[in-house]
């Protein structure tokens, strides 16, 4: 009787929540898988054609790799420079608060605010293009080149690398010294103890650290669209950039396919990274 | 000790990657149109370069004394951001946050499942949830109106999961107390979990605030009538057109966010680490 109860409490407090979620995401997701596997009307089923009309679409293919490419560099190089601040900002003894505040300020600065400082520094006619020409060096063409690439992974890590260095920090809490100490006793330097203490420990907060990483990297699309609008240079055509142009022409075949295709790969990908994360008890 | 000392380089340099935005944003309002204009003109007509002073020429509040009295506009996007994120804010609050505690103090069959769902849907990319969003939307004839923005963005899964996290770490023998002594899960969940849960729930709201705050691809895809836009449609048009008064609306924009960030950073960093690390 009490378990019984139970449930009905649960079911009570979890209703509302799933209701909009079911009605906003999950039914609606799945007219997008059977529209998926029809024409752009939606009333003909063309079986797999969509997909393959997805697959083989260059934009799609450009965007896709485009995609993979700054995942597997901007995620990695995001985890490490946050987790030298967070390490850096542990060992020092003043200032640490103002410091932790500064690197958390990006993330709470809407984007729009900032894209005009974006596009002083970077523009053709920017600021940074001014000095190169005071200095005598050669112009460079910030937004039109492989460089609005990099100019877009800085943004990631400007934006992200206070959030990342609080997780850091909390992970970092919570070795206990008791290692460190019966390390030092041993006779472990500090790399030592580093490296074989400290790095181990941080497995599970680091897999936290890049699944809500992944999470902020699919946002970075604001300001790349912001600063260079909706077509900007082929280095930085991502996936989002595709899917709102699709979605501009109402393209439901196309844009239903590769939606379909973008969850499964992201449901796949969690379920391998549960490896490193333990959701469990 | 001197290796200490050094690390103050890379530290500091980093900070001044952040301090020399927000000193550029807040020149917003210290610069009078006219400065904006002959600094930044560059931008628009392609010609020169644009220039940059530390400290303005001629201080002068008239940009944000324009922006605030003789922008309408500005009154309807800034409005318009605050009746949709606030009303997005509050009801991940009131939805979402029964529904985290179901999921981290309570028992149900496939309560682990159900987490994993939370975790999936809040790493889709808005650009995967907007297909679906769009047709349910169409079909309510919801589309081009303030509840295309509100009801999507209520049922924010990264909150729930926010929230959910914090409430994990209370320990489980004062929510039993609490059962024990004969009292309803809502007056446990008043008494115990919100209060003990204060950093998980803060978190939620101020990270979920801040993200509806900033939103631009759901406004952008789902409202067509600029009498609906927020701010962040608002400013990119802003550039274009009144270059002079831009920056105050892009630091006007920026202010109720930095306010609620200062407000519960220290709720904010608690939380963030209770997502991070489990007890």
């Amino acid at each position: 009787m009490h378990k019984l109860k139970k449930y009905k409490t649960a079911v009570i407090f979890l209703l509302p929540n799933l209701l909009g979620i079911t009605v906003f995401l999950l039914l609606p997701f799945l007219e997008v898988i059977r529209r998926s596997f029809c024409n752009t009307m939606g009333n003909r089923f063309t079986g797999l054609y969509n997909y393959y009309q997805v697959i083989n679409n260059e934009a799609f293919r450009l965007a896709a790799w485009n995609t993979v490419k700054f995942t597997g560099i901007a995620l990695p190089l995001l985890l490490v420079v946050s987790l030298l601040l967070a390490l850096a900002v542990r060992v020092i003894s003043t200032g640490k608060e103002v410091l932790q505040t500064t690197y958390m300020l990006p993330m709470a600065l809407p984007i729009s605010s900032i894209v005009l400082l974006w596009k002083v520094l970077f523009y053709d006619q920017g600021l940074i293009n001014g000095m190169l020409l005071k200095l005598g060096l050669q112009q460079v063409s910030f937004l039109s080149t492989d460089l609005a690439f990099y100019i877009l992974l800085f943004t990631y890590i400007w934006k992200n690398a206070g959030y990342d260095m609080i997780l850091w920090l909390a992970g970092l809490d919570s070795i206990s010294k008791d290692i460190y100490e019966s390390a030092e006793a041993d006779g472990a330097d500090a790399w030592q103890r580093f490296w074989y203490i400290t790095i181990p420990e941080l497995k599970t907060v680091m897999g936290m650290t890049a699944i809500l990483s992944f999470m902020n990297l699919f946002k970075i699309y604001r300001e790349a669209y912001l600063v260079s609008g909706k077509y900007p240079h082929e280095s930085v055509y991502l996936l989002q950039h595709l899917f709102n142009n699709w979605f501009l022409a109402l393209d439901l075949g196309r844009i239903t396919a590769a939606a379909v295709m973008m969850t499964v790969v992201v449901t796949a990908g969690i379920m391998w990274l549960k490896k490193y994360w333990q959701l469990e008890e | 000790m001197v290796k200490k000392a050094a690390l103050y380089i890379p530290l500091l340099s980093a900070a001044v990657l952040i301090w020399w935005p927000v000193w550029f944003l807040t020149m917003g309002i210290l610069l009078s149109p006219d400065e904006v204009n002959l600094l930044y003109a560059a931008i628009h007509t392609k010609e020169g370069f644009v220039r940059w002073c530390l400290l303005p020429s001629w201080p002068s509040l008239r940009a944000l004394i324009q922006l605030l009295f003789d922008t309408p506009e500005f009154f309807v996007v800034f409005w318009n951001s605050c009746l949709q994120c606030f009303l997005q804010a509050a009801g991940q609050l009131l939805t979402g946050l029964p529904a985290a505690w179901a999921m981290a103090q309570l028992k149900f069959p496939g309560r682990r499942l159900l987490f994993g769902m939370y975790v999936v849907l809040m790493l889709l990319p808005f650009q995967v949830t907007m297909v679906p969003e769009y047709l349910v939307l169409s079909k309510l004839g919801l589309l081009d109106t303030s509840l295309a923005i509100i009801l999507p963005g209520m049922f924010a899964a990264f909150p729930v999961f926010i929230m959910t996290r914090g409430f994990e770490q209370i320990p489980k023998s004062m929510v039993e107390a609490a059962r024990l002594d004969g009292a309803g899960e809502w007056a446990v969940l008043r008494h115990v979990g919100i209060p003990m849960g204060r950093a998980g729930v803060i978190s939620a709201v101020v990270l979920g605030f801040l993200e509806a705050w900033g939103a631009v691809e759901r406004p952008m895809s789902f409202l067509e009538n600029p009498i609906h836009w927020p701010f962040t449609l608002y400013l990119p048009q802003v550039v274009m057109d009144n270059l002079g008064i831009s920056m105050a609306a892009g630091f006007v924009a920026a202010v109720p966010a930095v306010l609620l960030f200062m407000w519960g950073q220290k709720y904010l960093q608690e939380g963030i680490m209770q997502g991070a690390v489990k007890e």
